[in-house]
């Protein structure tokens, strides 16, 4: 039986684990500690949990502050207040001055625990990729989340981190090495890429493994890190497949599959299919539900690796 | 030290070069940087411990133009004080400059934090504190702010948490001009007056748990004390409410919206100069 992790404890224990290691580390809480679990690190370093309150921009404001004096602040909020409410704060006081700021953004995607679109976020990826200067980090998982929280804090920089709220698959072991900019082959195989973020990543997965049972080896690239983004890792993904598939818990333009296809379509352009939400918000409900309804599952992702390959035929 | 004569001499020559710069370049903010000049020239000159020769000097006060598009005056004062040569006040807005439209702390050498987008710039001074207080630093943060720039939500957002969190060594300046840009007139109202609405700023910081202190913005004396009556008050944030002119010193500009961002002409330069004249 594979260990279930949500990315939200992982995240608040290995801040807390940073605590104790940095001193300069301070966290910063829009009043949703106890759902993004920053309230770990606020047990643990309850002088540097810094609770901003229900006032998004001025938490930004006051993260850059502290980096500007020689802290390492962590902001943490819903992604979908993180990406929209206080993003002229990120522009002007973190990413323009490239001030050392480290946004989290928690219950990103659609399974926010059904609280329905408002807290779900699908645009969170594509606003920070457009944003020069930062740094665009999706974990697959409790591992590798780990991990992204130790780097964040070894990088000196604007940074963005998607995370999730549920239980979720580990699929990384304890030798497996996250690095900035670098993606992972989970997968080698001939006949299809697969190129996920995220904890989508294990519904990729999934997908992969139905269509090996039918005899189709696909390829597949995880990428944690969406900016800088692994052009050559996506380019020799397509160059061994001749098709691709972008899976990500987001909007189907400007995120992982905007990414993908601007880099395809200048280096080695190739049949492709994007797996996410198709221009539309999603809603309230469970979480099985809302991933069939707006085809996210792995059926949806081997589907459209059957399409593409299909394409490729035809060329 | 500086006497007061000094530094009124001193705010003289800042002015002139604000309107020669803006004559220079072509537009500029001129009337929101002429309010301010007595005060930033207080500061620099008298209140902060800074040193120009070290702008990352790690102990230094800090200050924080969060109606940034009033920099020129800022960087007037900063060339004046020895930040950066005085000819370099002529590079503002040219390509390539270490001088930006708006404060650029990664451009120019002493500025503490970059600004231009209105009601950000209290924030990012709490932020400061609250890192002073946890590095257990006793630096001063100073922020300034536009009566029109205080219509943004977030500088309420930052003076509850300020005064949330006790922050005593955060005095924010409130350049009360009472002008914006284009301003607000509705059917009755005299077209040319524009003014900004609010008419009682004091009560509404003390009611974010502010201490307040009002002031003539143009007083040198009445600058220098109320900054010192700031450094005393304890367990909460300061704000001084300065009663100020937008266009001070120019008697064309003085209280006209329009000089919010305009040309000088050569004639309207000469008159301004010989207004100025020390």
């Amino acid at each position: 039986m594979t260990e279930e992790i949500a990315l939200r404890d992982a995240f608040g224990n290995a801040l807390a684990e940073l605590g104790h290691q940095n001193k300069n580390v301070v966290v910063l809480d829009g009043d949703l500690a106890n759902s993004t679990r920053v309230d770990i690190f606020a047990d643990a370093h309850l002088g540097r949990f810094l609770e901003m309150g229900i006032a998004e921009q001025n938490m930004i404001g006051v993260a850059a502050g502290l980096a500007a004096v020689g802290l390492i602040p962590f902001v943490s909020t819903f992604a979908a207040f993180a990406a929209t409410r206080d993003l002229d704060q990120v522009r002007v006081v973190v990413a323009q001055p490239k001030l050392n700021v480290k946004i989290c953004g928690g219950y990103s995607g659609i399974l926010t625990g059904r609280t329905g679109k408002t807290h779900q976020s699908v645009e969170d990826i594509a606003v920070f990729r457009a944003m020069p200067n930062m740094v665009v980090l999706a974990p697959g998982d409790a591992v590798e989340t780990r991990q992204v929280i130790r780097a964040a804090a070894e990088y000196t920089g604007p940074m963005y981190i998607r995370l999730t709220r549920d239980p979720t698959p580990v699929i990384f072991g304890e030798d497996y090495r996250f690095e900035i900019g670098t993606g992972v082959v989970l997968r080698q195989g001939d006949d299809a890429a697969f190129i996920s973020t995220g904890v989508q990543t294990i519904r990729t997965l999934e997908a992969a493994d139905m269509l090996a049972a039918e005899g189709v080896s696909v390829y597949l690239l995880h990428l944690p890190t969406i900016k800088p983004l692994d052009e050559a890792a996506i380019v020799e993904a397509v160059r061994r497949t001749g098709c691709v598939v972008t899976s990500e818990d987001h909007s189907i333009s400007g995120g992982l599959g905007g990414a993908v296809a601007e880099t395809l379509a200048e280096q080695c352009p190739a049949p492709m299919r994007r797996i996410g939400l198709r221009d539309v918000f999603s809603e309230s409900g469970p979480n099985e539900a809302l991933l069939e309804k707006y085809r996210l599952t792995a059926g949806h992702i081997a589907a459209a690796a059957r399409e593409v390959m299909a394409l490729k035929q035809r060329l | 030290m500086l006497s007061i004569r000094d530094l009124e001499r001193i705010a003289n020559r800042v002015r002139r070069h604000v309107v020669q710069t803006v004559h220079r370049v072509g537009v500029g903010h001129l009337g929101g940087a002429l309010s301010a000049t007595d005060i930033l020239t207080v500061l620099y000159f008298h209140t902060m411990r800074i040193d120009p020769a070290r702008p990352d000097w790690e102990d230094r006060d800090r200050f924080i133009l969060s109606k940034g598009h009033a920099c020129l005056a800022l960087y007037a004062v900063m060339a004046e004080r020895g930040y950066f040569p005085l000819e370099e006040l002529a590079t503002f807005d040219e390509v390539n400059s270490r001088l930006q439209g708006h404060p650029d702390m990664t451009a120019t050498p002493g500025i503490d934090m970059s600004s231009g987008s209105l009601g950000q710039g209290l924030s990012t001074g709490v932020g400061m504190v609250l890192g002073a207080k946890l590095l257990g630093k006793s630096f001063h943060t100073y922020v300034m702010l536009g009566d029109g720039e205080c219509q943004e939500g977030q500088v309420w957002e930052a003076a509850f948490v300020a005064a949330r969190y006790k922050l005593d060594n955060l005095t924010a300046i409130l350049d009360w001009n009472r002008l914006q840009q284009y301003g607000w007139h509705t059917p009755g109202d005299d077209d040319q007056v524009r003014q900004t609405p609010d008419e009682t700023p004091a009560p509404k910081w003390q009611a974010f748990g502010w201490h307040t202190i009002e002031l003539d913005g143009h007083n040198i004396g009445a600058i220098m004390m109320a900054l010192q009556e700031a450094q005393g008050i304890k367990g909460k944030p300061t704000i001084l409410i300065a009663h100020t002119v937008k266009g001070k010193g120019v008697s064309f500009m003085e209280g006209n919206y329009l000089w919010h961002s305009r040309a000088i002409t050569n004639e309207q330069l000469a008159m301004a100069l010989a207004e100025l004249d020390g």
